[in-house]
């Protein structure tokens, strides 16, 4: 009986115990704020040794792309507690310094001895810095990202198609390095009979929602020439946005969509463009780094039938991708900032980011993209490379919401819709951009 | 029993709260009840109404928590109506209400008189008329979606089918004139039964013997229609196009899901750009004063269609 008793008590206070432990590290679990796609569960993967070695727990709230901004930019601006963590977009980093969202990381990355010059230079402006250009951080660079092309090697390489492209374009067909020459081969492989099946040139993005459009063709534009203000005067757009240069680079936009792209693509972005190519519906798809990794293993469209190539070169030879991505920052309403910066401390690891790498996401840190294996490590980590040496990013402004709605009218207006001209649609995104300056006193 | 249970309940009030109440007059007692939902009604409904109204006096913008709120007069409202693009949203909405509400009204009431007939199976059949206005806007939008798409969707193979055009060259959510008519075709399959049901009451509600003493009068049908069915259901169709209205007029749901008011702005009706301004550009004071806007017109433009319903009743 009095052993049964000790039992009984021994129990008890063992569950006892084992639910207050629980609860205490229930209450230290941090919670990690991304968007839903193919990276994020890497790094719910990741996270694991954090968990492991911290003996903090993790949790994950992920939204699709298309409901990203609109959830998480309410939670910051409502000062939610719901992120501790929160892996924000590029653009959003000057509102959320700005506004007082993000907790500023200077002196956490003092006292850590973690250096910004560690980092592909590229992502530390893109994604920390704000203002642009100045050591002030917010965010640790988490996830290396850009709009970069896929192509199909294995129709590239047919011989019957490469005599017949040969013949008619005087240039063997190849992934293309100018944009013109993409333009050809779009045109060469659209509505083209391809193992019984109709194919069509490329997948572009066309978006109109969130900020499809608007990411495609600057990816474009920048090549062309496109520049957002005078570099010697700060907001002076007239003649930059909407130079003949520009012009000519949404004209390109608009013909590449016109001639080549699937039916019924106006409203494109990852998701679609994943889709069109995995379903082998094109012979080239321009989307994010972040996509290869998956199309890289899909049964049907990767391994050896899979190649990359980074953004052509404009008419000048001037050649700019967009960038992606984005960086990891703390929350600053959260009640657990300290645990938050242990993760950031701990994801700033070397062995931490080549796991990242292997895993699916795509580091930011010299010392895994700059290591003599890394191009050799994925078919597509030369592409990566090539890409973020080139690249450039929209407005990163506090009113870069309004920015983006501006340009994502106009764009679409012009280039799905066919109204007016480009010229119309680049004097028009001028106006409406001042306007937003004006609103902002800073014009 | 009754007079024992109430004065066992009275009995077991407490003697201060008890006084209380019984120096409570009727009148008083009814606001004492109702007060929780007024309260309620002021705290959900008026409350946003009044802060809205102070908002877009205002450049607030809701993202930018730490700015000086500054106060623009009638700006904001200047600013919308002097802006092209507005009004091109308005009138998109009013090209959508304008056919909706004409073809809904039309095939509603077609269908109301037929299934009036009290054919053999006329209950299965309106109960199957009847299943797109129980599905939800959300599934029905996703739906016709896929039906719309120019590479596997059906709709466009039966109108290839039917008219020979290969079914890629049917792009009705990119196509600029066919993204619209994409919206209204699958607004007036959804909501048509829901006409159909209003003018089935109206018929329904026309006695039998008006029509037994044109019959003795030797009314032709046609004569019957126009004299007696039409001017006695009309209050009835009047309802359903002011409720059909007023729901075209904030449409949301359809439009978001099928074309996201593209292509271009081809389809981007002034709930569309609400949205935008007010959750995209979180320009919140100038999304107030467009919201005062709108509701001023859904407000004026109902109170003068109920008036010409009261008077089509009194008739």
């Amino acid at each position: 009986m009095k052993s049964t008793l000790k039992l009984t008590l021994g129990l008890a206070s063992a569950m006892l115990a084992s639910t207050a432990v629980s609860n205490v590290a229930h209450a230290e679990d941090l919670t990690l704020c991304w968007a839903a796609w193919d990276p994020a569960n890497a790094l719910v993967e990741l996270s694991k040794d954090f968990t492991k070695e911290s003996g903090i727990g993790m949790k994950f709230e992920f939204v699709p792309w298309t409901n990203y901004a609109d959830r998480f930019l309410n939670e910051l601006n409502s000062k939610g507690k719901l992120c501790d963590l929160i892996i924000g977009d590029s653009q959003w980093i000057g509102g959320a310094a700005e506004n007082g969202h993000y907790v500023k990381l200077n002196d956490f990355f003092d006292k850590e001895k973690i250096s910004m010059d560690d980092f592909v230079p590229a992502t530390v402006v893109g994604y920390s810095e704000w203002p642009k250009n100045s050591p002030n951080y917010w965010a640790l660079p988490a996830m290396g990202d850009v709009v970069g092309w896929t192509y199909r090697k294995d129709w590239f390489s047919k011989p019957e198609l490469q005599k017949e492209f040969k013949e008619k374009y005087g240039w063997d067909l190849a992934a293309p390095t100018t944009f013109d020459q993409l333009k050809q081969i779009a045109e060469f492989f659209q509505k083209r009979e391809i193992d019984g099946k109709t194919v069509y040139g490329a997948s572009i993005y066309t978006e109109r929602g969130s900020e499809g459009i608007t990411m495609g063709a600057m990816d474009v534009l920048y090549s062309f020439g496109f520049k957002y203000e005078n570099p010697e005067k700060p907001y002076e757009m007239d003649g930059f946005v909407n130079s003949e240069k520009s012009v000519k680079g949404l004209e390109f936009y608009k013909a590449l969509y016109d001639c080549c792209t699937p039916p019924g693509a106006s409203n494109s972005y990852m998701g679609e463009g994943v889709d069109a190519f995995k379903s082998g519906q094109v012979a080239m798809h321009m989307n994010f780094a972040f996509t290869w990794p998956g199309l890289q293993k899909d049964e049907n469209v990767g391994g050896d039938k899979i190649g990359y190539f980074a953004n052509p070169k404009g008419p000048d030879g001037d050649q700019f991708a967009q960038l992606g991505g984005q960086g990891i920052s703390v929350v600053s309403y959260s009640d657990k900032q300290e645990s938050a910066l242990k993760y950031i401390k701990w994801f700033a690891n070397k062995d931490v980011q080549a796991k990242w790498w292997s895993l699916g996401g795509f580091s930011c840190l010299n010392a895994v993209v700059k290591d003599p294996n890394f191009p050799a490590s994925q078919p597509y980590a030369q592409t990566f490379l090539d890409s973020m040496a080139i690249v450039k990013d929209f407005w990163a402004e506090p009113s870069y919401a309004p920015l983006l709605q501006a340009s994502q009218k106009r764009f679409h207006d012009y280039v799905v819709a066919g109204q007016g001209s480009a010229k119309d649609a680049l004097d028009g995104l001028v106006k409406d951009w001042t306007q937003v300056f004006q609103d902002d006193g800073k014009m | 029993m009754l007079n024992r249970t109430a004065d066992s309940v009275a009995r077991a009030t407490p003697e201060p709260l008890a006084r209380r109440v019984r120096g409570i007059s009727d009148k008083g007692l009814a606001w004492l009840f109702i007060s929780p939902t007024i309260l309620l009604l002021l705290a959900i409904n008026i409350f946003p109404l009044f802060w809205a109204i102070y908002l877009s006096f205002t450049n607030y913008r809701a993202n930018r928590p730490n700015e000086v709120v500054k106060n623009l007069g009638l700006s904001n409202y200047k600013r919308i109506l002097g802006d092209q693009d507005i009004w091109i949203a308005m009138q998109t909405t009013a090209h959508f209400v304008f056919w909706t509400i004409l073809l809904q009204t039309l095939i509603g009431f077609t269908l109301a008189w037929l299934i009036d007939r009290k054919f053999r199976g006329h209950a299965f059949w309106t109960t199957i008329i009847l299943v797109p206005m129980m599905l939800s806007p959300a599934v029905v939008g996703n739906f016709w979606r896929f039906l719309y798409e120019p590479q596997i969707g059906l709709f466009a193979y039966a109108i290839s089918f039917v008219s020979g055009i290969p079914p890629t060259d049917i792009q009705m959510l990119s196509n600029v004139s066919l993204a619209p008519w994409s919206i209204i075709i699958v607004d007036t399959w959804m909501w048509t039964p829901y006409v159909m049901l209003i003018c089935l009451a109206g018929l329904r509600s026309i006695p039998e013997y008006i029509y037994e003493a044109a019959e003795v009068d030797r009314a032709s049908n046609w004569r019957q229609f126009w004299s007696i069915t039409l001017p006695m259901a009309l209050p009835f169709i009047m309802l359903a196009v002011l409720f059909r209205g007023i729901e075209n007029f904030k449409m949301f749901d359809m439009v978001n899901l099928l074309t996201g008011g593209g292509p271009g702005s081809t389809t981007e009706v002034a709930s569309i750009t609400l949205k935008r301004q007010a959750f995209e550009s979180w320009r919140t004071g100038y999304s107030s004063a467009f919201a005062i806007i709108l509701f001023v017109a859904v407000f004026g433009l109902a109170n003068i269609y109920v008036k010409a319903l009261n008077k089509v009743k009194q008739r």
